[in-house]
């Protein structure tokens, strides 16, 4: 079974480098993107256009989006029955000292900040990827039955 | 060779954690690759609420970075202590990774419901133990953004 990812990031650049090092991940994963916070809850809830969007497995989530910010997402995936078990990872320009309290009082499972460098940031995002999809024990969300993971 | 590992910053580290075997591996894997993680260590889970909320004898008990936690622990289950660091607001903001034998995905589905920050079966091999708790401290200790500790 493939792997689910989704990427709330509203810059086309740090989008694209984020699937450079998806790809280069040599696993099954599906990387899907919201740019922005509505968008985002939308495929989370599995609203109009994203009906069938499938559940992710690990969300990357920016704080600073258009239309609804990322620290509201994060209140909102958290206060969530349903989504609060989707491990969730701000990944964010912000090195905020409140930004990072917040995040974690909102039960972020972790913080980091982007490198300004590239190839800092591809480190990154391979770390993340070698540290949740191949080490952490997720949650199974979606069976053979129900792929969706209604 | 001894590394630092730690990006230059001292960490207090929590092990909850009642198997002796698995104390000292995880304390010489921190040892190996990280000079500057404080490994304090609890062995069942009434101690591990103690010392977190810095009771009794547990008084100067340091604010842990970050908290490794088993499920299956005497006196207070690892579950029930996840939930206590959980629901108490000076508590929930330490990332609690579990760390366990346990494989059941029941208990995996459990521990995000109460929002573990991530969860770790334990490898039965020596090295493949010993490279877990290198890849803990490489993540969270040298990557992630921690929160800042308020001053005791």
């Amino acid at each position: 079974m493939s792997t689910e990812v989704l990427l709330v990031e509203d810059s086309p650049g740090d989008v694209r480098l984020t699937r450079e090092a998806f790809r280069d991940a040599n696993e099954s994963i599906h990387l899907h993107v919201a740019a922005d916070g509505v968008e985002a809850m939308a495929f989370l809830r599995r609203e109009g256009v994203h009906a069938n969007a499938a559940r992710p497995d690990l969300i990357l989530l920016d704080l600073n989006l258009p239309k609804m910010d990322g620290r509201q997402v994060l209140a909102l995936i958290k206060a969530d029955p349903k989504l609060k078990t989707i491990p969730t990872v701000v990944l964010t320009t912000s090195e905020l000292e409140a930004d990072v309290a917040t995040s974690y009082q909102l039960q972020v499972n972790c913080y980091l900040s982007k490198p300004a460098q590239w190839d800092a940031f591809a480190t990154l995002v391979k770390s993340v990827i070698d540290f949740w999809l191949t080490k952490v024990k997720l949650p199974q969300q979606r069976t053979a039955d129900d792929p969706s993971g209604v | 060779m001894k590394t630092n590992g730690g990006a230059g910053r001292a960490r207090e580290v929590l092990l909850i954690e009642d198997s002796p075997g698995d104390v000292r591996l995880t304390q010489e894997a921190f040892r190996d690759v990280n000079q500057l993680v404080y490994l304090h260590v609890v062995n069942d889970g009434v101690e591990a609420m103690a010392f977190l909320k810095q009771e009794g004898k547990l008084t100067h008990a340091p604010r842990p970075d970050l908290i490794l936690l088993d499920l299956n622990l005497p006196k207070m289950d690892g579950r029930q202590v996840l939930a206590q660091i959980k629901e108490d607001d000076n508590l929930k903001t330490i990332p609690t990774v579990i760390l366990t034998t346990s494989e059941d995905q029941m208990d995996i589905l459990k521990s995000y419901q109460l929002l573990a920050n991530c969860y770790l079966t334990k490898p039965v091999e020596l090295d493949q133990f010993e490279s877990l708790v290198k890849s803990i401290n490489e993540f969270w200790l040298t990557k992630v953004k921690l929160p800042q500790q308020a001053p005791n």
